[in-house]
């Protein structure tokens, strides 16, 4: 599972109002290089909850030189996408757990794939 | 798929269908690689994504990442979802380069927002109109799904879902959940008139209403045929299979002598199989 769509995920069982960010308990994680595609980051950007990317990054202990907050004038500076696509798409966590920020339910991950699925109570 | 004379989704729920042997034998067989990318390929064009842009998208039913790497190929960034470990293990050893959700389609999508710029889904949604379990309600399933998809949904992004309709009902089922989803738009029909290549878009609006794409094969020839197909509300089994009627029905029959009269060969009049024998009498 990557940050981008860590930044993403939310938990979508009945009843829970403030279910995101998940929070990131990792057993393993992973850093691999991919292609840059600045685009694309630029583009991403604005869907992005800056905060909660900052926060899952750290709690992985890969923060490095991510600004703790988003600077204006992003597009042009390469600088500043390259590190955003780091944290984005270079980081995945393999073997661990998402926990909901509500209810404390934990939604294992395996393989990289978090298993969002529910119990029959929870649909 | 692998029974070709019955749906899969009337023989176990998908979780199940699509165990591991189920999974290697989807990965690998090459024909089926071939259909699903040409669908995949279909299905990202009905998406009408601006040209030359690397966008964000949703993979519903991705299974073992067949659909997932023609996004891949095109420059695209996806989330596949799908409710199989086993075929989610084969994406995986297959290194798909989409991060992959265990889910269930009828559970809701779990993401934010506005997150996609767009979602295909290859002969995934017929799975959720059936009830597999005594807690599933199909319509509420459907509507939990489509729901939960424009949602997270950027405005004016489209959803396209290729599937194998059973019937009328199935489709309205399928359609009224997405118009109360907020959607709009309808399904697309390529090669409404052949029984082989006939393919079947659910083509979904979010936001902002469009015209609906023509579907393939739509121009030839018959002028007289509706690019909309007309379902008949029973269930179409074994008719059609492969053009031909069912085995020993009334049009197998006439079909048959039909056939038998082209080539040459003597066919026994219609008469004698009504009983009216033509014997010749002695009249004294």
């Amino acid at each position: 599972m990557k940050l981008l769509t860590h930044n993403m995920l939310t938990s979508h069982v009945k009843g829970v109002t403030k279910g995101y960010p998940l929070l990131i308990k990792a057993t393993e994680v992973k850093v691999s290089e991919e292609e840059f595609n600045p685009n694309f980051v630029s583009r991403m950007i604005p869907k992005l909850e800056w905060s909660a990317l900052v926060q899952a990054a750290d709690g992985l202990g890969h923060l490095q030189d991510l600004p703790t907050e988003l600077i204006a004038d992003y597009e042009a500076n390469e600088d500043f996408l390259r590190k955003v696509h780091r944290v984005l798409l270079e980081v995945e966590v393999l073997e661990g757990c998402l926990q909901c920020p509500e209810s404390g339910r934990e939604f294992p991950i395996t393989r990289g794939v978090p298993n969002m699925l529910l119990n029959e109570e929870e649909a | 798929m692998a029974s070709s004379c019955r749906r899969p989704e009337h023989m176990a729920p998908p979780e199940i269908f699509y165990n591991e042997e189920e999974a290697k034998k989807y990965s690998q067989n090459s024909r089926m690689i071939e259909i699903q990318s040409q669908m995949s390929e279909r299905a990202v064009e009905l998406l009408n994504l601006p040209e030359d842009q690397s966008c964000f998208l949703l993979d519903v039913g991705c299974g073992s990442g067949l659909s997932g790497d023609y996004l891949s190929e095109e420059g695209h960034y996806w989330v596949g979802v799908d409710i199989s470990t086993a075929m989610l293990n084969v994406a995986l050893d297959r290194d798909v380069e989409g991060d992959l959700v265990l889910g269930d389609m009828g559970e809701g999508m779990p993401f934010r927002a506005g997150t996609f710029d767009g979602c295909i889904s290859i002969s995934a949604l017929q799975w959720l109109c059936n009830a597999d379990k005594k807690t599933h309600s199909p319509p509420k399933r459907l509507y939990t799904f489509f729901s939960t998809l424009y949602s997270s949904l950027a405005r004016g992004a489209r959803a396209v879902f290729q599937l194998y309709p059973e019937n009328s009902e199935q489709l309205e089922l399928i359609t009224s959940q997405a118009m109360k989803a907020g959607f709009s738009g309808g399904m697309v029909v390529d090669y409404p008139n052949s029984t082989k290549a006939k393919k079947f878009f659910l083509c979904l609006f979010a936001g902002v209403s469009a015209n609906l794409p023509k579907g393939l094969g739509t121009e030839s020839a018959d002028k007289g045929v509706p690019s909309q197909v007309q379902f008949t509300g029973q269930r179409s089994r074994f008719k059609n299979m492969k053009g031909k009627s069912a085995k020993k029905g009334k049009d197998w029959v006439l079909e048959k002598k039909e056939r038998r009269r082209r080539q040459g060969r003597y066919v026994k009049s219609h008469l004698s199989l009504i009983g009216i024998h033509f014997k010749p009498r002695y009249y004294i």
